[in-house]
């Protein structure tokens, strides 16, 4: 039990020594080396056990290196640990050796024993091992140096990847709930509001509402029993970080969130997690656990008079929660259907109680601004939105995976400068953010800084921060199709407008893409999404057009094609495709015919062959097969 | 989302029937007893057949229109058995720009049942799921716990073969 600052102190001190050598030349560190002077050093070997990596088998690689090092009987030097995502999900699984920081990507268990005789064993790194962007001519460079990681900021996710998220210790020994101590002890709990205002954090889970003024919101609120809830309903498809956080981060989440219920005066909170993430379940289980028996939960809280405790809540598998009001709906054990706002949760929320509601990341930044003051972080980013923000690159684009950049990088930096381009060099088309609820950003607006503001002005929004990049194979027309059936099959059904809206809408969107559209239905189509906004009940409702919306704004020349053309630009609406042999390329091989699942072409050998386009299903293997080049899609 | 509804009768044995009851018990007192009691129901049955919910609203006190209103209402609780192996292929964004409806089709085909239903000797279901939030794997599928990633479609019948 820790009720004091001395307490608290002598494990961070006992646990850094233990962490020494990732501390000293950590991810943030830039040392160059060539070969490890193996005597002086022992080592600590870092594997990537976030979802990303354990699907690509993380956990068999750290059972066989702890059988590779038994085998040579070091387990007692060298150390394996198991962190959190390191962001590169692409080159997973993913494993680090400190001190020197060497990064080692896509491993495969056969791998390790070459590993662990070669660079733990004889200190000679294995270099084709490692990934290729770290070596440059005979030095190897630690991961800070590559450009994925020099560009970021990383506050939200400054210990995922760094710590064991599974060891209290370890979170200890990077200063935590040092804050919590700081906030209990030494500020009123109209201090911590007024830090959380001046630093102009904002929500990171949607709309952007200053986290500050919710506090204050709910803080000013009497009532015997208030809640301090955390939305880990990452339900937005494309977007982890939350899961990412939570998976390697539990402690700061846990630390924030008794934060908040100093400041407002609540004494109880609710996780809300998806139950699709698993390990982040886990280690949040854990992570609840320790801090209750460290004394962080609980009543009496380093000797003060402060109580506060932490509850799960798993999810089940409906975006709508995500909304606030459904997601306390939820919690309360019902059908996590929405209803109206006002009244706000801060004025009338869990079991009709002031309730905050933040997502993960936004907690992710509130011990960070606590420890370091309102003035730190409000000197990073854009005039109206400060701090970092956390996106999820997925789609076409060399490095998926998570980066956290100051707001105000650009999406071209973004995309290109640590995302590494497109694959294949193929050309940027546009980028989605916000998920279901979000827009498009089409290539003009490349050198657009993001942040709330911007994305808003363009139609599109931060939304969670999920970010797919689109290239010039993708139709924005079944994109915004794609979205649509989404919110089809999510919308809880209990208004009109969107249950029904958003149903006609999709009506519409497969009529246009099956060539049956006329220009009038584009207009009716326009003038739903309008109604729909401004009718829907929730924000899944009012948001839920926004991909029609922007598509039609920046791409309306491709839903006209498909219109009045009959013609998908990008050859991906199948009703809209035709494949044509070229009689001067044909051969009469009669490959492409004994390939033809439904046997739509003819031909004898040697002569042209013909595709029957009444039997045709547009599967494309006549082309994939055509070894002449004569098959051609129209 | 549409929910397909098992309409052939359960029986439990005397030993679930414990167990599913001294599972109610503990989630009781707490607020919010039904979501947490139908998710350890569904670990336990693998899916929530109606004599299960019947059980659950008798032993909370609440109309079974509750329990059901909540068990339709999210998309994790499912109504019909589920195969042994269970086929998820997720169709978040990330995974059906990189072409996740071409894996679904495959496996729908190469199994002859359509997202949402089992075959007919009970060892496969398919289903179509949102983000998994392995979108840096993307297209992924899973068999049961087992994850796929960077999936082609040709892939499939490899992985189908060995759950066979």
């Amino acid at each position: 039990m820790i009720n004091n600052l001395d307490a608290l102190n002598a494990v961070r001190e006992k646990a850094r020594k233990a962490m020494n050598l990732r501390l000293e030349r950590g991810i943030k560190s830039s040392t160059e080396f060539k070969d490890i002077d193996i005597e002086t050093c022992r080592k600590q070997v870092l594997v990537c056990g976030g979802t990303g990596c354990t699907s690509s088998d993380s956990e068999k690689i750290i059972l066989e290196l702890q059988r590779e090092l038994e085998k040579y009987n070091l387990t007692k030097e060298i150390k394996v640990i198991k962190t959190g995502c390191f962001g590169l999900c692409a080159l997973g699984p993913i494993m680090i050796v400190y001190p020197e920081g060497s990064f080692y990507s896509r491993l495969k268990v056969e791998n390790i024993p070459e590993i662990v005789k070669a660079h733990l064993i004889e200190g000679k790194p294995v270099r084709h091992l490692l990934y290729s962007e770290t070596i440059e001519d005979d030095k190897i460079k630690s991961l800070s140096q590559t450009p994925f990681y020099s560009m970021q900021r990383r506050i939200a996710l400054s210990n995922c990847g760094f710590i064991d998220p599974e060891n209290i210790e370890e979170y200890i020994a990077v200063d935590g709930y040092k804050a919590l101590y700081k906030v209990v002890t030494e500020m009123t709990p109209e201090d911590v509001i007024k830090t959380i205002k001046d630093s102009g954090l904002r929500g990171r889970g949607g709309g952007g509402f200053p986290t500050g003024v919710k506090w204050e919101l709910a803080s000013k609120n009497q009532s015997d029993e208030k809640y301090v809830c955390c939305n880990a309903d990452e339900g937005d498809p494309g977007a982890f970080m939350d899961r990412s956080i939570l998976e390697g981060d539990p402690h700061t989440i846990i630390e924030a969130m008794a934060i908040a219920g100093y400041g407002i005066g609540a004494s109880k909170g609710y996780i809300y997690v998806r139950a699709e993430y698993p390990i982040a379940v886990k280690r949040l289980t854990i992570a609840i656990e320790q801090a209750r028996r460290y004394g962080f939960l609980n009543n009496n809280i380093f000797s003060s008079e402060f109580n506060f405790d932490i509850e799960l809540r798993l999810g089940a598998g409906a975006f709508v929660c995500g909304e606030e009001t459904a997601l306390l709906t939820s919690i309360e054990g019902k059908r996590g259907e929405p209803h109206p706002r006002p009244p706000f949760p801060a004025v009338c929320g869990l079991y009709d109680k002031p309730t905050v509601l933040n997502n993960v990341e936004t907690y992710a930044n509130v011990v960070k601004i606590i420890n370091n003051g309102a003035n730190w972080f409000n000197s990073i980013g854009t005039e109206k939105s400060k701090g970092t923000k956390v996106f999820a690159l997925g789609g076409k684009i060399n490095h998926t995976g998570l980066v956290e950049v100051p707001m105000g990088t650009t999406l071209r930096e973004i995309v290109y400068d640590i995302g590494g381009g497109l694959p294949k060099g193929k050309n940027f088309k546009a980028a989605q953010t916000g998920g279901p609820s979000g827009g498009c950003i089409p290539k003009e607006y490349l050198d657009i800084k993001i942040d709330y503001d911007n994305l808003v002005e363009i139609g599109s929004m931060m939304g969670s921060g999920g970010l797919i990049v689109m290239d010039e194979d993708t139709c924005m027309v079944d994109i915004a199709k794609f979205f649509l059936e989404f919110t089809v099959d999510e919308s809880c059904g209990k208004c009109t407008p969107c249950r029904v809206g958003t149903k006609r809408l999709l009506e519409i969107l497969n009529k246009i893409t099956s060539g049956q559209a006329t220009m009038a239905d584009i207009d009716k189509m326009e003038e739903l999404c309008h109604y729909i906004k401004a009718n829907s009940l929730c924000g899944l409702g009012q948001t839920a057009p926004n991909p029609v919306l922007s598509t039609l704004k920046y791409f309306r020349d491709e839903y006209e094609a498909h219109v009045k053309e009959k013609r998908c630009p990008a050859g991906v609406c199948k009703s809209l495709l035709k494949y044509l042999i070229m009689e001067d390329k044909c051969k009469g091989c009669t490959a492409c015919a004994r390939v033809c699942p439904v046997g739509a072409i003819k031909g004898e050998v040697k002569k042209v062959h013909k595709i029957d386009d009444s039997k045709c299903i547009k599967c494309g293997a006549c082309k994939a097969t055509c070894k002449f080049g004569a098959v051609k899609r129209i | 989302m549409k929910k397909s509804i098992s309409t052939s009768p359960f029986k439990l044995t005397g030993e679930q029937r414990e167990h599913l009851l001294s599972i109610i018990d503990t989630h009781k007192d707490t607020k919010g007893a039904v979501m947490p009691i139908l998710q350890e129901a569904q670990d336990m049955f693998g899916y929530l057949p109606k004599e299960v919910q019947e059980i659950v609203a008798e032993r909370l006190n609440i109309p079974l229109e509750e329990v059901y209103g909540v068990s339709t209402f999210y998309s994790q609780f499912s109504l019909t058995p589920k195969g042994k192996y269970n086929i998820s292929v997720c169709l978040g964004t990330a995974c059906y720009v990189k072409g996740a409806d071409k894996i679904i089709k495959k496996v729908s085909e190469l199994l002859k049942i359509e997202p949402e239903t089992c075959t007919k000797d009970g060892k496969f279901s398919l289903t179509a799921c949102r983000c998994i939030g392995a979108c840096g794997l993307a297209p992924v599928m899973t068999v049961n716990d087992d994850v796929y990633g960077r999936l082609k479609p040709e892939d499939v019948e490899g992985i189908l073969a060995k759950y066979k």
